[in-house]
């Protein structure tokens, strides 16, 4: 620990200090090297996008278009089925994140605020079943949804998402650390368990509850491998799917293909920009994700 | 709600009603009944759905391993054969060795750049939350619109990348996604990009429970920069470091849809990997039983590498 530094010798030298100036532009320097590096993908996908097909390619790199194609983001909508997609990701978006909070903050509530037998057992299952890859039980999860008739239907993806063991998780983190004095007066008053959950605890987890409304509507909407596997019909495919069929059918067209891309992307920036708090805390206070 | 006004004519907990001792006790057996009743009220409606589709799945995952289930027929008991294959079975060992490739350099890198990111940034700076957001950018990015700007990044002939390392005066630049021998590297490097930022944030997190004191200390001592990196920013950190490699370890054996949307698994096999081939065994060539050996070899993997990143742990500890 701290004491390994001691053996420096008394008075010998005082320590060196740069000018705070200059180590503040050297700072600067540092992060804004490290900005334009992690930045250089989006910033070549907004120029390609506004470029024409036989421009993106071009050596050496153009790096502003000319002209500027601003027809490109009119074209994907009649190029692709552009609005289907974002239709249907929308519609499973506010769904699954609806029942997700939902159902993830009412059964938190029954791990956190109710004590009978068998509880914990059961706790300790949900969080057992997130420590194993989703990947290696895809395949019984695949058959249990055929056999339920869910297969090839947006219901797929919705029950996929909505029950995950991550936001009772979360919530239940959140619910522990709400003094049990708040539920024991109220319930002292005659209060019920559901009123005491909706009416002091929810307003109580507004942070916990934006984290999570936040982190699952992203991740449904970046969903690529549910959709994938269980919707088959064209007119079902979220933007995800279609895009990555889109690059598929017309991979020669890099300029709509990156005009997607920023499309598809819009959405989940502005959200995670006005959002940004939620995400950061809901992060850091359980370190991972959905 | 409807339920606080039913709920008042029973009375709260025990105590409160005027009853004598003998069905006090039984009001107390009612009491349990009673809260389970609740719990399991809470608890049902998401139990509903991760009990079917995720309980269920995870424990048939385990029976079915030991099935040679296949689209045609019905799971019949095979014992070990399906593991047994796994031994001899080529694929199965290029896979095992690719997600071993990938990790070993996706883990390091990741949690260099992530801590460097972290440290460069846990100061204050004007601008500093700015610098955050594009840090963690590429994270809520979706895998599709990722694959598809790096794919055209790593184009060999034209592609930026190229033209870069020719600049640079590299001879022959690689061939990225288009070469068995560099695939690889192209997926790791788009995967750092991608993941850094999220593990980020942890560091910084982390970051904010050094005591400044110590940094005072050491700097009284006449310790330099470096110095007091190592012996008072590394030892300070050492459980949130402990907890980003636990994520990551078990993030890099799951790789899957990158690698699904960037490469396919190709050129050739240069980049299947594990999740890639029970996807591959499940869904094209529906050997269900197979491909659930092939997900209990993953899942065994993962525990057991997370087991002795803990035992490691607590030993150093110690």
């Amino acid at each position: 620990m701290a004491t390994d530094v001691t053996p420096a010798v008394g008075y010998r030298r005082p320590p060196r200090k740069l000018s705070d100036p200059v180590k503040k532009v050297l700072g600067y320097g540092a992060l804004i090297v490290a900005a334009a590096l992690i930045m250089m993908p989006f910033v070549w996908m907004i120029i390609s996008s506004l470029k024409t097909n036989n421009q993106v390619f071009t050596i050496p790199v153009q790096w502003i278009p000319d002209p500027v194609v601003w027809r490109n983001y009119l074209d994907i909508w009649t190029a692709s089925d552009m609005s289907t997609w974002l239709q249907n990701t929308l519609i499973l978006s506010v769904t699954v994140t609806f029942l997700q909070v939902l159902t993830g903050s009412f059964a938190a509530y029954g791990f956190s605020k109710v004590v009978f037998p068998g509880r914990d057992v059961l706790f300790l299952a949900y969080v057992g079943t997130m420590a194993v890859p989703w990947q290696a039980f895809m395949i019984p999860q695949f058959i249990i949804m055929s056999n339920i008739g869910l297969n090839n239907t947006l219901w797929a993806i919705i029950a996929l998402q909505a029950f995950g063991a991550f936001a009772v998780f979360l919530m239940r983190q959140y619910f522990v650390s709400i003094p049990e004095s708040l539920s024991e007066a109220a319930r002292i008053d005659g209060m019920s368990e559901y009123g005491i959950w909706w009416r002091i605890i929810m307003p109580l987890s507004v942070p916990a509850i934006a984290s999570l409304t936040l982190l699952t509507f992203v991740n449904t909407w970046n969903d690529y491998l549910g959709p994938l596997i269980y919707l088959r019909s064209p007119e079902l495919r979220t933007i995800q799917l279609g895009l990555q069929t889109f690059i598929g059918q017309y991979d020669a067209e890099h300029a709509l293909i990156m005009t997607g891309s920023v499309l598809s992307i819009i959405p989940v920036a502005v959200i995670f920009l006005l959002g940004q708090r939620f995400f950061v805390e809901g992060i850091a206070t359980t370190g991972v994700k959905g | 709600m409807a339920t606080t006004a039913v709920d008042q004519t029973h009375g709260g907990p025990g105590p409160s009603v005027p009853a004598p001792p003998r069905p006090r006790r039984r009001s107390r057996s009612r009491l349990a009944l009673r809260n389970t009743l609740i719990g399991w009220s809470f608890i049902l409606p998401n139990f509903l759905g991760f009990g079917l589709l995720t309980l269920i799945p995870v424990l048939a995952l385990f029976y079915l391993s030991f099935t040679s289930w296949n689209v045609f027929g019905a799971a019949e008991w095979v014992g070990l054969e399906n593991f047994q294959r796994l031994l001899g079975d080529g694929s199965y060992h290029t896979a095992l060795f690719n997600t071993l490739y990938y990790g070993v350099f996706h883990i390091p890198l990741t949690l260099v750049s992530s801590l460097g990111l972290a440290l460069l940034l846990n100061r204050r700076l004007r601008g500093v939350a700015f610098f955050r957001t594009v840090a963690f950018l590429p994270y809520i990015t979706s895998i599709v619109a990722i694959a598809a700007v790096w794919n055209m990044l790593f184009s060999p002939e034209f592609g930026p990348i190229n033209q870069f390392l020719g600049a640079l005066g590299v001879q022959n630049p690689p061939g990225w996604t288009t070469s068995a021998d560099w695939s690889m590297p192209a997926v790791i490097i788009v995967s750092v990009w991608r993941d850094m930022g999220y593990y980020m944030l942890l560091f910084l997190a982390g970051l904010q429970t050094v005591p400044g004191e110590l940094y005072e200390a050491a700097r009284v001592d006449g310790a330099g920069a470096w110095s007091r990196f190592r012996n008072v920013t590394l030892p300070c950190l050492r459980p949130t470091t402990f907890f980003v490699t636990v994520l990551l370890t078990i993030g890099s054996f799951k790789i899957f849809d990158l690698i699904l949307v960037m490469t396919d698994g190709g050129p050739g096999q240069s980049t299947l990997v594990l999740s890639q081939y029970i996807f591959d065994k499940g869904f094209v060539e529906s050997q269900y039983g197979y491909s659930s050996a092939v997900a209990v070899s993953l899942f065994a993997i993962c525990l057991t590498v997370t087991i002795f990143q803990f035992v490691w742990n607590k030993r150093r500890d110690a």
